[in-house]
């Protein structure tokens, strides 16, 4: 990992600016970022340990833990949420079992929620496994459940 | 292909004439291929008409281009044939031979895969016959039907950069901000501020290093149409933004895209990197003396990051955090110097404005709003999408007359406006023409373009708690009207749809709000009661249902609502039993379901499974009270 953080690291010049990006290349490569990532940020761009964690915990991209390998993504928005968006969250989470926002390591599914993909005019919209779907309706969202914990 | 640097105006004209000379394929068919056409199926459409068109052996006479968002996202995938304009909406990959074979081979059209509404047999084959498009005026969405998002060869064809050729070739900086000025250009980004105007004080700050920010943050929840630009045509924000530079004396810019935008993030990226292989990005762009770069910012992710100054804050490395203004970014932006942030619709109005002339672009609009806007056009309405209207036209013509009015069967209620920093506007307000000061006069504000239409099912309760926890979750936190405000009214909001709202809530709410306007740093936090304080002008009487008679009239809030079994009505089928998450249903003793009001949730889930011809789940729009358990009459 160490390397792998390394060759990030210096593809980037040591200003304060490339840090945000450092972040977003980190967790492509290792899809979530650890301890060590923050430490090595803080020292190459001269930031305080503590000002990463606080820029980290800031913006929702980013994330202190590995991330599962089914995700659901439940967009929240407002044109989705005057379609019904509130119940397809709620029917995700009764049927994953888990709260959104939270994982369920069992079944290997994170259930998010979003503000807005910009698919508007397709509300209510989902993302399942980086697959966007629209006008997704309460009674399909078994199928799409059953479809995806099935699958290995 | 790799593009040759192009290294004066001479050179880019003669380019640009040699594209548009060149033989094409007669007919074009073009897949919009934006993230909502993609959502909806759009690569398996193009892949299915590949495979049938070189099974025919049309190569030749047909090409198939993958394009923008042409703002018909409702009809998602679709295709546009030119040169007749022929729209097939909701294309399924099955029917591709036999568009194929009428259309492509045949030059027939077919009926059957035509546009007709859902009440009529008329059937609206070509572009110009939608009734949606009556009344737009799409000086940028129409060249989304044709541009190819990833050539610039394609956007060369198109007339781009001539803007850039004809700055080039002899206006001066301060002329091109008198163009930009006299053409009454204002921001799409929300404030509404004159562009030229902005330009001119980043201009007056002199030689000094400054720099240009295009805000494609677009945070607003249900708004899209920043994402539809910079998918569609990057190549003219990048021309608008390039004559911006040249213009306020600026050699590098930034494109900050919100993360939840790949597709925009690639397309932006692929731009940029032809634009610069063109030399049309760097040093001594067109072999003149103005250098000019640009660099793609991906967001993190934080409603708030748009503001500003706090998307400026973004860009240097740290928390999206807003601060005091003045100063203002055009005094002291990036890194402290003088910078001017533009939104992407902005930008992408420029090139237009320079090619055209002010007078051609201030001929459409209103006295003090010129142009055009897009508006995302979506919620309860029959046709969701972009659409792009001149300013002026009456919100009645844009929701009715563009997006078809009502969903069957139902009413309009309101539409919301700018989105967590606007109002709703009730229907007797739809005769208001769509401009900056009309919205702001009326409660709410034109915002960025979010048009979201809520109809008789939608509550306002509901709605305005949504935006307020909207504005929770974003704020920074820095200042307490902000932070505690939108917590309290959360609060009541919540206590109101619980059921357990008092008549004095409303009056808190309105108190909070007004401190939170008065008192808050930055624009999000004196904005964010807009959605409460139009809620208690327009649908006052709506709220007092809910606190003082226990009544929800859209049947939304769930501690106002209940289900009930009528069992006179009741097959027995206790299809409701199984399908009750709750466990809230038993069957009785004398052998019908009934809902326990304690353990019951009010999801509904009972109603949704009730065989429509018995229906014999009713649903009150009134607190249960233990509304006659089992069936009403006992
Ligand atoms: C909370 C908040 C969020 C904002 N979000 C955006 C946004 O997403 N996109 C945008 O262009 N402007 C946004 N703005 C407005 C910007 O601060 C700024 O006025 C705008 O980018 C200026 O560009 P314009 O003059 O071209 O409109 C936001 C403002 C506030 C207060
Ligand atoms: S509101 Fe859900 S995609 Fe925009």
């Amino acid at each position: 990992m160490t390397e792998k953080l390394e060759t990030i690291l210096a593809s980037l010049p040591a200003e304060r600016r490339y840090l945000i990006l450092f972040l977003h290349l980190v967790q492509q490569e290792l899809d979530y970022l650890p301890e060590e990532a923050l430490r090595a940020a803080a020292d190459y761009f001269a930031v305080p340990p503590a000002e990463v964690y606080g820029l980290v915990t800031f913006y929702s991209a980013f994330r202190l833990k590995p991330g599962c390998r089914h995700e659901v993504t439940v967009c929240q928005g407002t044109a989705c949420h005057v379609r019904g968006a509130g119940e397809l969250a709620a029917e995700f989470s009764r049927l994953l079992g888990v709260r959104p926002g939270d994982k369920n390591p069992e079944k290997g599914v994170a259930l998010r929620t979003v503000n807005c993909l910009g698919c508007c005019a397709l509300a209510p919209v989902v993302v399942v496994d980086g697959e966007y779907q629209g006008r997704v309706q309460v009674s399909k969202v078994p199928e799409i459940v059953k479809k995806l914990t099935g699958k290995k | 292909m790799n593009q040759k640097r192009i290294r004066t105006v001479g050179e880019l004209r003669a380019l640009r004439t040699r594209l548009q000379a060149a033989q094409k394929p007669p007919r074009l068919v073009s897949v919009s291929a934006a993230s909502c056409g993609r959502a909806s199926g759009a690569m398996a459409l193009a892949a299915a008409l590949d495979e049938e068109i070189g099974r025919r052996g049309l190569e030749g006479s047909v090409e198939l281009r993958l394009t923008g968002c042409h703002g018909l996202c409702q009809f998602e995938p679709n295709v546009v044939i030119f040169p007749e304009k022929i729209f097939y909406p909701n294309l399924v990959p099955e029917k591709v031979p036999w568009l194929v074979e009428e259309t492509l081979v045949h030059g027939r059209i077919v009926p059957e895969l035509a546009f007709r509404e859902s009440s009529g047999s008329q059937i609206f084959p070509r572009l110009e016959d939608l009734p949606f498009l009556k009344k737009q005026v799409r000086w940028l969405l129409d060249r989304h039907l044709t541009l190819d998002p990833g050539r610039l060869e394609s956007y060369l064809e198109h007339g781009g950069f001539m803007a850039l050729e004809k700055v080039l070739s002899g206006i001066s900086p301060e002329e091109v901000i008198n163009l930009v000025q006299a053409s009454g250009l204002r921001g799409r980004g929300g404030a509404g501020f004159p562009t030229g105007l902005k330009w001119r004080l980043a201009r007056q700050a002199g030689q000094t290093e400054k720099y240009l920010i295009c805000n494609g943050d677009e945070g607003d929840p249900g708004a899209y149409m920043d994402r539809g630009l910079l998918e569609s045509n990057p190549f003219s924000i990048i021309e608008g933004m390039i004559i911006g530079g040249y213009a306020v004396g600026a050699a590098l810019g930034f494109i900050y895209i919100r993360q939840e935008y790949p597709l925009a993030i690639e397309r932006m990226s692929v731009a940029l990197e032809k634009v610069r292989e063109a030399g049309l990005l760097g040093k001594n762009i067109l072999g003149s003396d103005f250098s000019f770069d640009l660099e793609l910012i991906r967001g993190a992710g934080a409603f708030v990051s748009g503001e500003e100054t706090a998307l400026i804050a973004s860009i240097e490395g740290r928390r999206a955090f807003p601060r005091q203004r003045p100063p203002f970014p055009v005094v002291r932006g990036l890194w402290g110097q003088p910078t001017v942030i533009n939104n992407v619709e902005t930008w992408a109005n420029v090139p237009m404005i320079i090619e055209q002339g002010p007078s051609w672009f201030a001929r459409m609009g209103t006295a003090h709003s010129k142009g055009t806007k897009i508006f995302s056009l979506v919620g309860k309405v029959r046709y969701t999408g972009l659409v792009e209207v001149p300013f002026g036209l009456t919100l009645r013509e844009v929701i009715e007359e563009v997006g078809g009015g009502p969903e069957p069967g139902q009413r309009i209620k309101a539409v919301q406006t700018g989105g967590p920093s606007g109002g709703c506007l009730p229907a007797s307000l739809f005769d208001l023409p769509l401009d900056y000061e009309s919205l702001q006069k009326a409660g709410s504000i034109m915002g960025s373009g979010g048009m979201i239409v809520i109809d008789e099912a939608t509550c306002i309760v509901d709605l305005i708690l949504y935006f307020l926890r909207f504005a929770r979750e974003e704020s920074c936190g820095q200042c307490a009207p902000c932070r505690l405000g939108t917590a309290r009214m959360v609060r009541i909001l919540e206590k109101i749809t619980r059921g357990e709202g008092r008549p004095e809530d409303l009056e808190l709410l309105e108190k909070a709000s007004w401190t939170m306007r008065e008192a808050s740093l930055c624009g999000l936090g004196r904005t964010a009661a807009n959605p409460v304080l139009s809620a208690l002008s327009y649908f006052r009487d709506e709220l007092q249902r809910h606190v003082l008679d226990g009544e929800c009239p859209a049947g939304v809030c769930r501690g106002l609502i209940s289900y009930t079994i009528d069992k006179h009505r009741c097959g027995g089928c206790l299809l409701c039993l199984d399908a009750c998450p709750a466990e809230a249903i038993e069957v009785a003793d004398d052998g019908y379901p009934r809902i326990d009001q304690k353990l019951c949730t009010r999801c509904g889930a009972c109603l949704t499974v009730c065989p429509a011809d018995l229906s014999a789940v009713i649903k009150l729009n009134k607190k249960g009270a233990g509304a006659g358990e089992g069936s009403r009459e006992e």
